[in-house]
C-alpha cells in the first residue's frame, strides 16, 4: 500500500471517531438535569414571552438531532456560542488561553524528549549496571509522583526557597517574552517528568531488543566503531516505536496540564476548564473537552502516519 | 509502566535460561492440561503458581506490606460507628481503635513561642507535639493524613472494582459474541479514549457535581474502558481453544461458557491492569481534589488537604504540603511495585519475548 492509500484509509477511520466525540459532548450537556434555559437566564423568572424568544435564540425550540446539527456545523466553523459567565464568545475566549498552553505543551514534550531519549539510550547500552539501576529507579519514582505535587514542591523549592523564578506569572509580559518562557519551565518540567519515566523505559527496552540484533553483530564484526553502530544502526531502528509513543504523550501532557496549571496559576486552558466547571459555563466545558478529544484524535492519527513513514511494513 | 518492568523480565528471563524454578512451572502446566477431570483444580493451580511466584519477588511484597500499614493506619486512625440505620450494629462503635495522634478536626492553638500572627499561632512546622505540623487551622497534619486515607483509598478500591464490574462483563459480551455488538461497544470505548482520564473525569464532575460518589462515577466513568479492551482482546483469542468448542459442542449455555471457561482463561491481563489502575486512580482522586472538583474542602482527602494549603505551601510552609503528597506519592509508587510483580507472577515470560534475545 503507497503511503498515500494509508493516510486516506487511516484518515476515514478518524471522521466517525470525530462525530462520536462531538455526540458525547454534545449528549454530555443534555444529560445534565433541568431545563437548559435555566442556566442561559441564571435561574431568573421570566415572562414567557421573553423565555420563548430566548429558546429560539438558541435554538431550544427544535428537536434533539437538529440542535445537535446545528451545534456540529457551527463548531465546525469555530462558533461555540457564548460563555454564560462572561457574556463573551467562547473561541475568543478559548483563543486567548491557547498560545499559552501550547507553549507550555511543547516545552514539556521538549523537556520529556531531551531527558528521555539520552537516557533511555544510556540504560540500554549499559544496562544491567549501575546506570540502569539508577534509570530504572528514577522510573519507579518519576511514574508515581503526583505532577501538582511536584509542581507544588518545584515552586516551593526553586521559586519561594531559592528564589530563582518568581512564584506567580508574570502579567504584563508577552506569551514569548524571557520572563514568561522561564516561567513556563517548572511546570514544564512538573508535567514532562511522569512521560519522561515513560518514554526513558521505552526508549530502553525497543533499544535492548534492537542491540541483540544480528544486524549489529554483522556492523561490529566488520569493524565499524561502536559510535556508528549505536548512532547510524541501532539508534535509528528503535526511535521508531518512540515516536509512535508521542501521541500517547500528547494526552499525557494535556492530562498533566490541565492540573499544573492550577498549581502555577497559569493563564492556560486548564484553567478555564477547571475554573468553568465550577461556574457550570457549560458552552466553555463542552467546546474545551470537543476541543481536547479532537486534539488527541489528530495526534493518534499524526503518529500512526509518522509510523507508517518511518517503518513501510507496518502499512500492510 | 509496560517498558519498565521488560527490566525486571529481561533479568528473569536470564535466570529461565540458566535454568533455575521456572521449568517447574513450564513442566506443570502441560501435565495439568492432560488430566480433563481436574479442570477446576487446574484453575486453582495457575493461582497458586502465580501467588508462588508473587511471593519471591521482594519489591512486590514490600509494596503490598506498604499498602497494608497505609489501609491498616486508615482503618484505626478513628474509632468507626455503624451508621444508625444498620439493623444489630446500628449506632455502635464496630472499631474501637484509635491511633491518631489527635483528633483530626481539632484545632491546637500554640501561642507563646513567636508573635501571635494568625499564621505563628495555628499552623506549626513539625514538632515532638504535632510529628507532621499543624495546618492552617492548627489541626495536626499526620491525624489528618491518616484520617484522610479513608477517602483516597477507598476511591481508589472502590472506583476499581466497580469499573471492573462494567468493563468486565461488556468486554466480555463484545469479545465473545462479535459481530454488531462488538462494533457498538468497542466504538464508543474508542470515542471516550479519544479524552484524556482527567479532562474525561471532569466533564462527568462538570455534569454530576462534586461529591464523594459522583467522585466515584467519573472514575469509573473513565476506569472501566481499559478492562473493556483487555478482555476482549483475550477472549477472541481464548475462544479459539479447543475446550470451548468442547463446551459449546456439550450444549452448554453462553454464559456458563464465558464465566467458566473463558474468564479465568482471559483474567489475568485485567487483574495485572487493575491492580495497576487502583495506583492511578488514587492518583486521579487526588488530583480532582486538588484542583478544586473532588470533595469538600472540610474531609481530609489528600488532595483536598493539598488544594486548601496551597498558598500557603508556595510561601514557604513546605510541611502543610509535602506530606500529604508524599502519602499519595507513597501508595501510588507501592501500587505499582505489587502491580509489576502481579504481571511478572501471571506472565513470567510474556516480556521476555517482547524485549527480545531469549527465545
Amino acid at each position: 500500500m503507497s503511503l498515500q492509500r494509508f493516510v486516506l484509509k487511516r484518515g476515514l477511520v478518524t471522521i466517525p471517531l470525530l462525530l462520536g466525540i462531538s455526540l458525547i459532548t454534545f449528549g454530555m450537556v443534555h444529560a445534565i438535569p433541568g431545563d437548559p434555559i435555566d442556566f442561559i437566564t441564571l435561574f431568573t423568572e421570566l415572562d414567557p414571552a421573553v423565555e420563548a424568544e430566548i429558546r429560539a435564540e438558541y435554538g431550544l425550540d427544535q428537536p434533539v438531532y437538529i440542535q445537535y446539527i446545528d451545534w456540529v456545523t457551527s463548531a465546525a466553523q469555530g462558533d461555540f456560542g457564548r460563555s454564560i459567565i462572561t457574556r463573551s464568545p467562547v473561541i475568543d475566549e478559548i483563543m486567548s488561553r491557547l498560545p499559552y498552553t501550547l507553549v507550555m505543551g511543547v516545552m514539556a514534550f521538549g523537556v520529556t524528549v531531551v531527558t528521555a531519549i539520552p537516557s533511555g539510550i544510556l540504560a540500554a547500552y549499559y544496562r544491567n549496571t549501575k546506570i540502569d539501576q539508577v534509570s530504572r529507579v528514577f522510573a519507579l519514582l518519576g511514574i508515581a509522583i503526583p505532577n501538582f505535587w511536584l509542581g507544588l514542591m518545584l515552586l516551593l523549592v526553586f521559586a519561594s526557597g531559592l528564589g530563582l523564578f518568581p512564584v506567580l506569572p508574570p502579567t504584563d509580559q508577552g506569551l514569548l517574552s524571557v520572563e514568561m518562557l522561564s516561567y513556563t519551565l517548572l511546570p514544564a518540567i512538573a508535567i514532562g517528568t511522569g512521560s519522561t519515566a515513560l518514554m526513558m523505559r521505552l526508549m530502553r527496552s525497543s533499544m535492548v531488543e534492537e542491540l541483540d540484533k544480528d544486524y549489529v553483530r554483522t556492523a561490529r564484526a566488520k569493524g565499524l566503531p561502536e559510535r556508528s553502530v549505536v548512532r547510524k544502526h541501532v539508534l535509528r531502528n528503535s526511535l521508531i516505536s518512540v515516536v509512535t509513543v508521542a501521541a500517547i504523550q500528547v494526552a499525557f501532557i494535556i492530562s498533566g496540564s490541565v492540573v499544573v496549571e492550577i498549581v502555577f496559576a497559569y493563564p492556560g486552558i486548564g484553567r478555564l476548564l477547571v475554573d468553568r466547571v465550577g461556574n457550570r459555563d457549560f458552552p466553555v466545558i463542552q467546546a474545551i473537552v470537543l476541543l481536547i478529544g479532537v486534539a488527541v484524535i489528530l495526534a493518534n492519527f499524526l503518529a500512526d502516519v509518522l509510523y507508517a513513514y518511518l517503518d513501510p511494513r507496518i502499512r500492510y | 509502566m509496560s517498558s519498565d518492568t521488560s527490566t525486571t523480565t529481561t533479568e528473569r528471563g536470564r535466570i529461565r535460561v540458566s535454568g533455575f524454578d521456572v521449568d517447574r512451572v513450564e513442566e506443570r502446566d502441560p501435565l495439568s492440561s492432560w488430566e480433563p477431570g481436574l479442570q477446576a483444580k487446574e484453575g486453582r493451580g495457575r493461582l497458586e503458581f502465580a501467588w508462588l511466584r508473587f511471593k519471591r519477588n521482594r519489591l512486590a511484597l514490600f509494596g503490598g506490606a506498604v499498602i497494608a500499614f497505609m489501609v491498616l493506619l486508615a482503618v484505626f486512625a478513628r474509632p468507626i460507628q455503624a451508621p444508625p440505620g444498620v439493623p444489630l450494629l446500628g449506632g455502635q462503635t464496630i472499631q474501637p481503635l484509635s491511633l491518631a495522634p489527635a483528633d483530626p478536626a481539632a484545632q491546637n492553638i500554640i501561642t507563646g513561642y513567636t508573635e501571635p500572627t494568625l499564621e505563628n499561632t495555628l499552623a506549626w512546622p513539625p514538632t515532638g507535639l504535632h510529628l507532621f505540623g499543624t495546618d492552617w487551622a492548627g489541626r495536626d497534619i499526620l491525624s489528618r493524613i491518616m484520617y484522610g486515607g479513608r477517602w483516597s483509598l477507598s476511591i481508589g478500591f472502590i472506583a476499581v472494582a466497580v469499573a471492573l464490574l462494567v468493563g468486565v462483563p461488556l468486554g466480555s459480551i463484545a469479545g465473545y459474541y462479535g459481530g454488531k455488538i462488538d462494533e457498538l461497544i468497542m466504538r464508543f470505548v474508542d470515542m471516550l479514549y479519544a479524552f484524556p482520564f482527567i479532562v474525561l473525569a471532569i466533564a462527568v464532575i462538570a455534569v454530576l457535581g462534586r461529591g464523594y460518589w459522583e467522585m466515584i462515577l467519573a472514575l469509573v466513568a473513565v476506569g472501566w474502558l481499559p478492562y473493556a479492551r483487555i478482555i476482549r482482546g483475550e477472549i477472541l483469542s481464548v475462544k479459539e481453544n479447543d475446550y470451548v468448542t468442547a463446551a459449546k459442542a456439550l450444549g452448554s449455555r453462553d454464559r456458563s461458557i464465558i464465566t467458566r471457561h473463558i474468564l479465568p482463561n482471559a483474567m489475568a491481563p485485567v487483574i495485572v491492569q487493575a491492580t495497576l489502575s487502583i495506583g492511578t486512580t488514587v492518583l486521579a482522586a487526588a488530583a480532582l481534589g486538588f484542583i478544586g472538583l473532588g470533595l469538600s474542602p472540610a474531609s481530609a482527602e489528600w488532595g483536598v488537604m493539598l488544594n486548601v494549603e496551597q498558598d500557603a505551601i508556595a510561601r514557604g510552609r513546605w510541611w502543610a504540603g509535602a506530606f500529604p503528597g508524599l502519602a499519595i506519592f507513597l501508595f501510588v509508587m507501592a501500587i505499582n511495585l505489587v502491580g509489576d510483580g502481579v504481571r511478572d507472577a501471571f506472565d513470567p515470560q510474556g516480556d521476555t519475548q517482547q524485549s527480545g534475545g531469549f527465545r
